[in-house]
């Protein structure tokens, strides 16, 4: 047994955040399944937003004006008192960000540079050329190893122990070793990041299972908001790698197999610039109704880049010019990009407040696996790597008033309960004759993507609420090929496809019972927003049944009355 | 261009659990479609064909620095190496040299991590911080965008002959980060700092023959670095000799 008096589960920019918070103060020990460099916020492209107001374009901008802008993103449905809380922090965090050593590319009189990004009225995105996850998680990384942050990399979290409605700790399986540890803590925290995964396509990184998600359900942790998957309308056939918003934003162009500037007969203003939940409908659309091409990947539509020439092209997109020859074998110059529209960002997750706290003692969340609400029914580019760094500062600012006011007493009987249990689901998954768990991961991928995906209705939301079902009842039965503990990767995806399927579960659920459409879940059969009735945030919760039970609760407006969301 | 329908994966298998077993190649073939990449291939090895194959990975598109191994001879990501790159249809995948091998083709980084926190990979600071940001011109900033791009991969580690025979060599890896906040302008650093480095270990270790420029998936040139720090080095000895002493 390990003891903390903070434990941190998450090596992304949440987690070493919220670890650099309380690390001088407190006996903080951090968890990662990967080391902290190879979290998913690495992949962050576009930039970070904070009103600092340096672009020329955007000396008048405010912490309000992008506390609105990010409101009226949401479609409503994000908590305002949150929104306002982050968007008046984000200008400080992206300050110590630079202090600490972030490498933001700069203005011209030396100041942090910013660029327009979708849905924002000003210039405040914040940038590192195109890599500004990999900058910002670098420094925060530099800063944990600065302040000799304890870090655990390689180990898995298995299960979070709650009982009493307090958390207790976790239990970790160490990946080398193959050995069970139970970790002991006043408070753990979660900054495991996003589901993607459970969709066959996804622009995450193949580690983004939510198996933090999952854990923290199936430990009675409510789950807020889990129908809202954000899709983003350009992403690599086969891979599903990001091609960004700036293709579109440089002229380039959507054609369908006949041969048409297909945007023309959807949005004739606006065409391929059209906002991003709209695209990638319209790109749907039109592979759904037979307008796609054909490629042993998949079913694709062309993002023709040639018409800007080689020069434009490799001056303002040579990332995708390289992620294109490297990864499909096409070069851009010469041939259009095959793009899908996928699965992008986790909008839900475990529910907590403005202080990262949720309904359990001692146990926190934030970053994308946490929802508080600032993104609602829709997440603005830029907000999310804001989300975590503010969030992860705010959770250690909030653990260290709760533990400076009393002391909590987790107690190792609990823990030691758990970890039977854990051990009794290894022993039965390294059990041979069961069906591989790949298959089941492969089926759940497809289900979601096909029938929970950009558009969707009752029939497809019931068939897969009945489909996932069947998975969770042939999960019973998997098993992997060896039963050593020790590196065995086949082990570590059989245990968190468990928590995939939960989290799936609450998706399929969530967006049955939405009979509207907001933000990114549009429902055919309901296709307006609906206040009156679903101006709520969905609560799902795991019932003595193990069914999901779901309620609904109210959304914080401070300011700002729901108004149509027109761009 | 893809060789035929159906490739020859030979993957170096090993468990440092196992240390009575060889190391031994084993043979797996698989279909192949046009468009995938090494560790798509590997993935779909692991899934259907052995379970106990381990390998890392994490963004499968070259930004994580998980997934650096020898592939056919030649050390790079297999997130972003082509199988139809190759002019045959047999690919041997090996780990990473110059490393411990744990299990296949997971080799233990601890050796790589304790040179890279040796060389004070942080931001040092003497004055105190702005209100705002510290101001940096586009210039300064483009001096350390190259040495910005590392993803920590290790691949030039692997390469790295000097490391081969001198495994208390820095590395190229390590002095390219160190050059990057060396010659950060708003980076405050004594010059005793460096002097840790100033030595056969350090960067007088390399043999500028070039093999991490040429293993280097981002286009570090981790040599440059090296080079710019001798260059630091020096001109801090002759600021010594005439006189302006070590800060
Ligand atoms: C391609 C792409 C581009 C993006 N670009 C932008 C952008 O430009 N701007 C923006 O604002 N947002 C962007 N986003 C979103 C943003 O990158 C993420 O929301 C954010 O980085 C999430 O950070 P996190 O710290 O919450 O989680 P992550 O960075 O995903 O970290 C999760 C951590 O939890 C650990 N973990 C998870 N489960 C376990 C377990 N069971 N046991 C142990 N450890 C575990 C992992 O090892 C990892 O360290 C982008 C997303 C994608 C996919
Ligand atoms: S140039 Fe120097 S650091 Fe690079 S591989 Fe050669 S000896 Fe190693
Ligand atoms: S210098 Fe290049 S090869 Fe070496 S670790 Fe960095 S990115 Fe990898
Ligand atoms: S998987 Fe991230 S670099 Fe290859």
């Amino acid at each position: 047994m390990i003891t903390h008096d903070i434990l941190i589960v998450g090596g992304g920019l949440t987690g070493l955040r919220a670890a650099v918070g309380l690390c001088d103060k407190y006996n903080v020990g951090l968890i990662s399944k990967v080391y902290p460099l190879r979290s998913h916020s690495i992949a962050a492209q576009g930039g970070i937003n904070a009103s600092l107001a340096n672009n020329p374009e955007g000396r008048d901008d405010t912490w309000e004006k992008h506390t609105f802008d990010t409101v009226k993103g949401s479609d409503y449905l994000g908590d305002q008192n949150a929104i306002e809380i982050m968007c008046k922090e984000a200008p400080k965090i992206v300050y110590e960000m630079e202090h600490w050593g972030c490498p933001f590319s700069r203005f011209p009189d030396g100041t942090i540079a910013q660029r327009p990004f979708g849905g924002g009225g000003f210039p405040r995105t914040c940038f590192s050329t195109d890599i500004t996850g990999h900058s910002l998680l670098n420094t925060l990384y530099e800063r944990a190893v600065y302040k000799n942050v304890k870090i655990y990399p390689e180990w898995f979290v298995t299960g979070l122990c709650v009982e009493n409605g307090q958390c207790h700790g976790v239990i970790v399986l160490d990946i080398h070793s193959g050995e069970l540890i139970p970790v002991r803590a006043k408070v753990t925290v979660f900054g495991t990041g996003g589901y993607g995964r459970v969709y066959r396509n996804s622009t995450n990184a193949l580690i983004n299972t939510g198996s933090g998600i999952g854990m923290a359900y199936k430990a009675g942790v409510g789950l807020k908001d889990m129908e809202f998957v954000q899709f983003h309308p350009t992403t690599l056939i086969g891979t599903n790698i990001l091609m960004t918003e700036g293709c579109r934003g440089e002229g380039g162009y959507l054609f369908n197999n006949k041969g048409e500037r297909f945007m023309k007969s959807y949005v004739p203003t606006a065409m391929e610039l059209a906002p991003r939940d709209i695209v990638s409908r319209c790109i749907q659309t039109e592979i759904n109704e037979g307008r796609g091409f054909d490629h042993p990947l998949g079913k694709y539509i062309q993002l023709d880049l040639r018409h800007l020439g080689e020069k434009k092209i490799l001056e303002r997109l040579p990332g995708i010019h390289s992620i294109c020859i490297d990864f499909i074998g096409i070069d851009p110059v010469k041939e259009p990009i095959p793009i899908m529209p996928s699965q992008h960002y986790s909008m839900g997750g475990i529910d907590v407040n403005e202080k990262g706290a949720s309904e359990i003692k001692g146990f926190y969340a934030a970053g994308e696996c946490a929802c508080v609400s600032v993104h609602g029914a829709n997440r603005l580019g830029g907000n999310s790597l804001l989300d975590t760094i503010v969030f992860g500062k705010l959770t250690a600012q909030a653990i260290d008033k709760e533990l400076s006011e009393h002391d909590l007493k987790p107690e190792e009987n609990y823990l030691l309960k758990l970890e039977e249990n854990v051990e009794k689901k290894i022993n039965r998954l390294t059990k041979p004759g069961g069906e591989r768990p790949y298959k089941l991961a492969a089926d759940l991928g497809a289900v979601m993507s096909e029938k929970v995906g950009i558009f969707r209705t009752k029939d497809e939301l019931a068939q897969a609420l009945d489909e996932v079902t069947k998975i969770k009842e042939r999960y019973r039965n998997v098993s992997v090929s060896s039963t050593d503990k020790h590196m065995n990767y086949e082990l570590h995806n059989a245990l968190e496809l468990d928590y995939m399927l939960e989290v799936a579960h609450t998706i399929v659920l969530g967006a049955l019972l939405r009979e509207e459409s907001r933000g990114a879940h549009f429902r055919r059969d309901f296709d307006t927003r609906n206040d009156t009735n679903w101006l709520k945030h969905t609560i799902a919760k795991m019932g003595n049944d193990l069914e999901p039970v779901i309620s609904y609760k109210d959304v914080v407006i401070t300011r700002y009355q729901p108004m149509e969301r027109k761009y | 261009m893809i060789k035929s329908d159906t490739y020859t994966f030979k993957i170096l298998r090993y468990d440092v659990k196992e240390p009575d077993k060889e190391p031994l190649f084993e043979s797996y073939k698989i279909k192949v479609i046009p468009g995938l990449t090494v560790l798509a291939m590997l993935l779909r090895i692991r899934d259907e064909i052995d379970g106990t194959l381990s390998f890392r990975c994490s963004c499968r598109s070259a930004i994580c620095g998980s997934c650096a191994m020898v592939i056919n001879g030649k050390i790079d990501l297999a997130c972003r190496t082509q199988v139809a790159t190759f002019g045959t249809d047999t690919i041997i995948l090996e780990p990473l040299p110059n490393f411990e091998i744990i299990k296949d083709l997971v080799v233990d980084m601890t050796p790589f991590w304790q040179m890279y926190e040796k060389i004070q990979p942080y931001l040092i600071r003497k004055s105190p911080a702005p209100e705002k940001e510290i101001h940096q011109s586009e210039k300064d900033r483009k001096k350390i965008d190259q040495f910005v791009n590392c993803i920590l991969c290790a691949c030039c580690y692997g390469a790295c002959p000097v490391l081969n025979r001198d495994p208390q060599y820095a590395g190229p890896a390590a002095l390219a980060k160190l050059q990057r906040f060396s010659s950060d302008s708003r980076d405050q650093r004594s010059a005793k700092a460096l002097e840790i480095f100033n030595n056969e270990k350090g960067v007088w270790g390399c043999d500028t023959v070039f093999r991490c420029i040429d293993a280097c998936p981002k286009d570090v040139r981790p040599t440059d670095g090296i080079v710019g720090l001798r260059k630091t080095m020096l001109k801090n000895k002759f600021k010594i000799m005439s006189g302006g002493g070590i800060k």
